[in-house]
């Protein structure tokens, strides 16, 4: 494997950091905002259920925000060892999120170990809650500002180039560039939904293990209600990130789509192959709605990669990464809208177990999407690191070693990895929902089976 | 104040208390393994753990607050310390991850383990070892530059008496530090039994410390003489390093007010650290890197300064109430709560 060059080494490992990271980092964003509304409904319809299930996805969720916690530190420091001349640019353009990120974490840091200590320890509930909202809202403020430096490798702005220098820097023009705002908001519900639909499965496994007791259910109906309200958001946020890309960043859309003349009325090719003569094969093709998607007209034109030089182009695998990205969602869609439409009508079961097979699904499936977006975003980027000044290869280190430290850190995943798993099993195996109810609250497991 | 003053200044105070923090805590850890091995636990560690606990996080995001301000404030200098460092870094970031991670598996999973112990006992050491490095280097002299680029001389590195000499110092300044806030801590929480064990900890590396610093005096004489004169241009400030050193030795020898001890402590790093960072410029990366060539552009430098001083009013109150909460709850602290 030494043969290989610095640059792909280089990007082996930032990708096996990110794609590690994002697991956590995604559920790091999205989980407080669920145990936020599990605790208030707890409150609010002095209901222990929900209030027990705040407590037992805090008890899981801190495990996996010390990986979260970690393996950013990673990624922060890699991205100087490995992109050393980047980062050079970075630095003076970009530097003011990657530093207000660190604040935004900071800040729900703090609170997060605030939250963690203090379940017992108000006379009144609501104040315990209130911890909850700085916790959500530094979570959604890191994923925010870091967000935004990567919005500005895709559309940099805020800084002119004269003779090498960068002058005229505006550090918060180079903030909100364009990509930032239909990222940063795809970004945030996708984090949502996914984390939704990661609870949503582990009850739903729970349910089909005879676990059927009104504690799951209730579980059941909050997270399952939260995939489809924030699935709802991410359709939008999909759509509006097709139509930012047909406006400010053509080839990344067209190279996703296969799209290869510009033209006025484009199809929309899903799936398929592409032969020697970069032709598309097998694939379903929808007539005009790569325009509409693109442009919110049947007829719009469409840039296609004819418009630009072969060595600007990513690899077009990156089709395969949108178009199953794209097909999980709407299967997250789907599976949400008909759990709720089966509970809605009384002579249907949503505890069915086909239907809790396919929510358990999704959540491995929710994940998965996570990282095929993140592949799309960053190889559909290729071969710009930050796009039309600097090349992926300009960016890279030149010292050695850097193979080493691929499987250095390919070891490190593995064991952290692993102890994630086997932590987090051991922590709910011994414990279930029951018994916990029955310890923390006594008097209301009576009343409980009283009705 | 110009910007790169201002920004140094911001970067070492972080640097400064991530010293403090991450020596509590990383020292921390190596007393709760050792006590283990020698059948000491149930003296400390549930002491340990208590302050631990909530503010592991914290401490964490010190260092991140450090390195990203570096970039943001004189990209040049990440720039060559990321060259240079990919091994030491990797290694620290690795540890570090390690460390972390399996922190909050053993706290917050059901099982205690000894094998988390014992790696975060040994993490808490083999970080300020690595970590260190990047100081070291920073003297000048580990560094070539060629036209491939920007590259560390390991061999020097790794031969050098200065750089042996900085990893003793950090490796004995954290169980110094670690074990004069413990016993504070101790003492707090009216805990006889830890506290009869911590301070005799302090006081045990109390010398260790003091030798090593003196050891890395010497070393620097021979290494970076330029850097070791402006050194000693500020002797007084080394000098009231040494006197806050007898402050808090004495305090703790005389076992009344570990408050205050702590303070000396605390003290008696700011002096030696601020007087080291001041003699170290106007180089921030000797000979390549100065503080005026390297800083960032005027913009970045005014948006930098405005969101750090925002970020203070927002962190503040909440480290305020953080503190309240765990540190200065006695209640808590002795485990009433």
């Amino acid at each position: 494997m030494f043969e290989l060059d610095n640059v792909l080494l280089s990007r082996l490992l930032t990708s096996l950091t990110l794609g590690f990271h994002i697991i956590f980092a995604t559920i790091g964003v999205g989980v407080p905002l669920l145990i936020s509304i599990a605790e208030f409904m707890g409150i609010k319809k002095k209901d222990p259920n929900y209030t027990l299930l705040a407590r037992r996805w805090t008890r899981g969720f801190i495990i996996l925000v010390a990986v979260g916690v970690v393996t950013g530190t990673a990624i922060g420091l890699q991205l100087s060892l490995l992109w050393p001349s980047f980062m050079q640019v970075a630095g003076n353009v970009i530097s003011l999120p990657l530093f207000l990120e660190t604040f935004a974490f900071f800040f729900e840091a703090i609170f997060l170990g605030a939250y963690l200590y203090t379940w017992d320890r108000f006379k009144k509930p609501i104040y315990h809650w209130l911890l909850s909202i700085p916790v959500v809202f530094g979570a959604g403020m890191s994923a925010f500002f870091i967000t935004t430096v990567n919005a500005f490798m895709n559309t940099p702005q805020g800084f002119d180039v004269k003779d090498g220098a960068l002058v005229n820097v505006q550090p918060l023009v180079a903030m909100f560039n364009p990509a930032t705002p239909t990222k940063v908001f795809h970004v945030l519900s996708t984090a949502y939904m996914t984390s939704a639909a990661i609870l949503a499965a582990i009850t739903a496994f729970y349910i089909i293990r005879k676990r059927n007791t009104e504690y799951h259910k209730k579980a059941l109906k909050l997270t399952v209600g939260s995939i489809f309200i924030f699935a709802l958001l991410t359709a939008v946020a999909g759509d509006l990130s097709a139509k930012f890309l047909a406006h400010e960043q053509p080839e990344k859309l067209a190279v996703a789509e296969w799209h290869f003349e510009t033209e006025k009325g484009a199809d929309l090719i899903l799936f398929g192959r592409l032969n020697e003569e970069n032709e598309v094969e097998n694939a379903l093709r929808l007539p005009n709605a790569l325009s509409f998607l693109a442009t919110g007209d049947f007829n719009g034109k469409v840039v296609g990669l004819d418009q630009f030089p072969e060595d600007e182009i990513a690899p077009f695998w990156v089709h395969y990464m949108f178009d199953l990205m794209v097909l999980i969602g709407f299967y997250s869609l789907a599976i949400s809208l008909l759990y709720l439409i089966v509970a809605k009508v009384k002579k249907w079961n949503e505890h069915n177990k086909w239907l809790l097979w396919l929510i358990f699904l999704n959540g491995p499936l929710a994940m998965l999407a996570i990282e095929f977006g993140w592949i799309y975003a960053e190889v559909g980027r290729q071969p710009w690191i930050l796009r039309g000044y600097m090349k992926v290869a300009e960016g890279a280190t030149t010292s050695p070693n850097v193979g080493w430290m691929l499987l250095l850190f390919l070891l490190l995943y593995t064991v952290l990895g692993t102890g994630v798993i086997t932590v987090l099993r051991k922590l709910f195996k011994n414990n279930p929902a029951e018994s916990e109810l029955e310890r923390h609250y006594p008097d209301f497991k009576a009343e409980g089976e009283e009705r | 104040m110009t910007y790169e003053l201002i920004g140094i200044t911001v970067l070492w105070i972080f640097l400064y208390g991530y010293l403090i923090v991450a020596s509590i805590d990383f020292g921390a850890g190596f007393f709760a393994y050792y006590a283990k091995i020698t059948r000491q636990d149930h003296l400390i560690n549930k002491l340990i753990s208590r302050y631990l606990s909530p503010v592991w996080e914290v401490t964490n995001v010190f260092f991140v607050f450090f390195f990203v301000g570096l970039v943001g404030f004189f990209p040049d200098s990440a720039y060559y310390f990321g060259q240079t460092l990919l091994v030491p870094g990797s290694i620290a970031i690795v540890l570090i991850a390690i460390r972390g991670s399996f922190y909050a598996f053993e706290n917050y999973g059901s099982k205690q383990s000894s094998v988390y112990l014992f790696l975060y006992g040994a993490t808490g050491l083999l970080i300020p070892a690595s970590l260190s490095t990047a100081l070291t280097i920073s003297e000048g002299g580990f560094i070539k530059e060629t036209s491939e680029g920007v590259h560390l001389l390991t061999g020097a590195l790794l031969t050098s008496p200065y750089s042996w000499s900085v990893v003793f110092l950090a490796i004995v300044s954290v169980l110094y530090v670690s074990s004069a806030f413990l016993s504070f801590y101790a003492h707090r929480a009216d805990d006889k039994g830890a506290l009869n064990l911590v301070r005799k900890y302090a006081l045990f590396w109390s010398s260790p410390t003091i030798i090593a610093s003196l050891t890395t005096f010497i070393a620097m004489s021979q290494h970076n003489q330029e850097h070791f004169k402006r050194m000693m241009d500020l002797w007084w400030v080394f000098g009231l390093s040494v006197g806050f050193f007898m402050i808090a030795v004495f305090l703790i020898y005389q076992g009344k007010y570990y408050g205050w001890a702590f303070i000396a402590v605390m003290f008696q790093f700011l002096t030696a650290f601020f007087g080291y960072g001041a003699s170290h410029l106007p180089y921030l990366l000797y000979p390549y890197v100065t503080l005026s060539e390297g800083v960032v552009n005027d913009a970045m430098g005014l948006a930098l300064v405005i969101a750090f001083i925002a970020g203070l009013f927002l962190l503040i109150p909440s480290l305020v109430l953080l503190m309240r909460m765990f540190l200065f709850d006695a209640d808590y602290v002795k485990g009433k709560k």
